[in-house]
């Protein structure tokens, strides 16, 4: 199989010990399968995320994301920048865009690069790596690696905010984006019918600055999945995830709920239906454990 | 009277096109309020997007910048794919909120203000986010005593994260960065001077 090669921007979360690493993980295990080489920036930078602008501003946030955008350019030539976070996706996209519609802003921003000894100049496409999934490689051929159906298995395809919104996939309605339940379905699983959490916020960062506002909200995306049927959420954002599992205990003793549903990554489980073993597949990651697809990954 | 209030001539709605990101948008806002009915954190803001914008317009300074409401943003970009203007409603919230907050204007105790201001310094540090810190950080920001409650009350997702991999405490001496620190900080600096001097330079109007 021709592999294809993108420039690979993995961001904070995915770092070694850091809060999205399970998700780094089981997306080079479907990347190795599915002959896709991730090339790494050699030493990105934090984009800022969506809650750098308090204390960053405007030129200082976007610089950040021109020096990333900067080093992919230098040293992978030709590649997509290709992003796995949400957050880290849109950040240098939505900077990618502003460079090349503003010339002022594109000649600032590379006075500043200067300074570190850095040229931008604006040919990158900034893509996210479910776009490289469904666009480059297909629902068909994602479904033609499949060696262990998801049979039985109800899901939660929970997109949420970033993935979806402002820019979101190529043809998809903000609204009711379907490439999720897609590629549910092609992993042989069955997607929860009109999940009415699909697109909703989950806080986001303000899970840390305003826990009891955006515990409500995740209640209710919670809610949701149970009352579609699923055993579990999935979902491709790092901080959809975090914030749909780690908070469970907490929402149940608030609310009287008695939640305890896993929530995985898209790559999890495409992993587990590749036939791969838990460990690559990162089920060591949960700490809601997905039982139904550690008895599949131990088959 | 500050003297952005001087050099604007009162016109709150001039200082914002001059200074908050994307702020010549403002007067483009025609009062339909879906981007308020679209907020997941709606019913928490004291005065929703579009209510601001009318106060822009209406050069309620004060009100407007010593407001907690656009701290109440999520980054959900609902109303920026929903207004039928197309105004970016996201990225006014966000530069209204830097704004305010560079002007020392912003309710003191904001927890979101705080922690946008404790991501930005410890990204800004050595490049990338030491999630360790920034969680230690954020649990002690209002002072040592509600900071042991908070790690308490925290204690259990800590653990779970630890034993799942997705967390080490030895983060706390040093732990990730850029290799090219002192270029990344040169960087932000010259950014940050740009940023500055282009405020200056806004004539007066």
């Amino acid at each position: 199989m021709a592999t294809k090669e993108y420039s690979f921007y993995p961001g904070c979360s995915s770092q070694k010990g850091a809060s999205s690493i399970n998700q780094l993980r089981s997306t080079q295990t479907i990347c190795e399968e599915l002959g896709i080489k991730l090339n790494e920036i050699p030493d990105w930078n934090c984009c800022s995320a969506s809650i750098g602008y308090g204390g960053g501003g405007e030129l200082p946030r976007l610089t950040l994301s021109a020096r990333n955008i900067a080093l992919s350019e230098q040293n992978h030539p030709g590649q997509d920048l290709v992003a796995t976070c949400a957050a880290c996706w849109l950040a240098t996209r939505e900077a990618n865009d502003r460079f090349n519609e503003d010339s002022q802003l594109m000649a600032e921003t590379n006075q500043a690069l200067k300074e570190g000894g850095l040229n931008l100049k604006g040919e990158k496409k900034v893509r996210h790596m479910v776009e490289v999934l469904v666009e480059d490689i297909g629902f068909e051929e994602m479904k033609n690696h499949v060696k262990k159906p998801l049979e039985g298995i109800k899901i939660a395809g929970y997109v949420g905010c970033q993935t979806n919104r402002p820019f979101g996939i190529n043809g998809e309605s903000f609204e009711n984006p379907v490439y999720l339940d897609k590629m549910i379905e092609a992993m042989g699983a069955e997607p929860v019918e009109n999940y009415e959490k699909k697109v909703s916020c989950c806080g986001g960062a303000l899970m840390f600055s305003e826990p009891e506002k955006s515990q409500a909200l995740v209640k209710d995306i919670l809610e949701a999945a149970y009352d579609g049927g699923a055993d579990m959420i999935v979902t491709p954002c790092p901080v959809c995830q975090m914030n749909t599992e780690v908070y469970q205990a907490q929402i149940n003793k608030k609310y009287g709920t008695n939640f305890n549903i896993p929530s995985v990554y898209y790559s999890t489980l495409m992993s587990v239906a590749y036939g791969k073993t838990a460990k690559e597949a990162a089920l060591d990651g949960q700490i809601i454990r997905a039982t139904k697809l550690e008895e599949i990954a131990g088959k | 009277m500050s003297s952005n209030t001087i050099k604007y001539r009162n016109s709150f709605l001039r200082e914002v096109e001059a200074n908050v990101e994307e702020g010549e948008w403002v007067r483009m806002c025609m009062q339909c309020g879906v981007c308020s009915g679209s907020c997941p954190l709606g019913p928490h803001w004291e005065h929703p997007p579009q209510e601001l914008f009318m106060m822009i317009r209406a050069g309620k300074r004060e009100e407007v910048l010593s407001s907690s409401s656009m701290w109440m943003c999520t980054s959900c970009y609902n109303c920026i794919v929903r207004c039928p203007r197309e105004l970016p409603i996201t990225h006014i919230m966000h530069g209204l909120a830097h704004y305010a907050h560079k002007l020392g204007l912003a309710p003191k105790n904001q927890p979101t203000k705080k922690f946008a201001q404790l991501f930005w310094d410890n990204l800004s540090k050595k490049g990338r986010v030491n999630e360790l810190k920034l969680g230690l950080s954020l649990y002690f920001m209002n002072g040592f005593g509600e900071g042991i409650k908070t790690a308490l009350k925290m204690k259990d997702i800590g653990l779970g994260m630890y034993k799942a991999k997705r967390m080490n405490p030895f983060e706390i001496f040093g732990g990730h960065g850029c290799k090219d620190k002192k270029g990344l900080q040169a960087i932000l600096k010259k950014a940050r001077e740009i940023e500055d001097a282009k405020a200056d330079q806004y004539p007066k109007v």
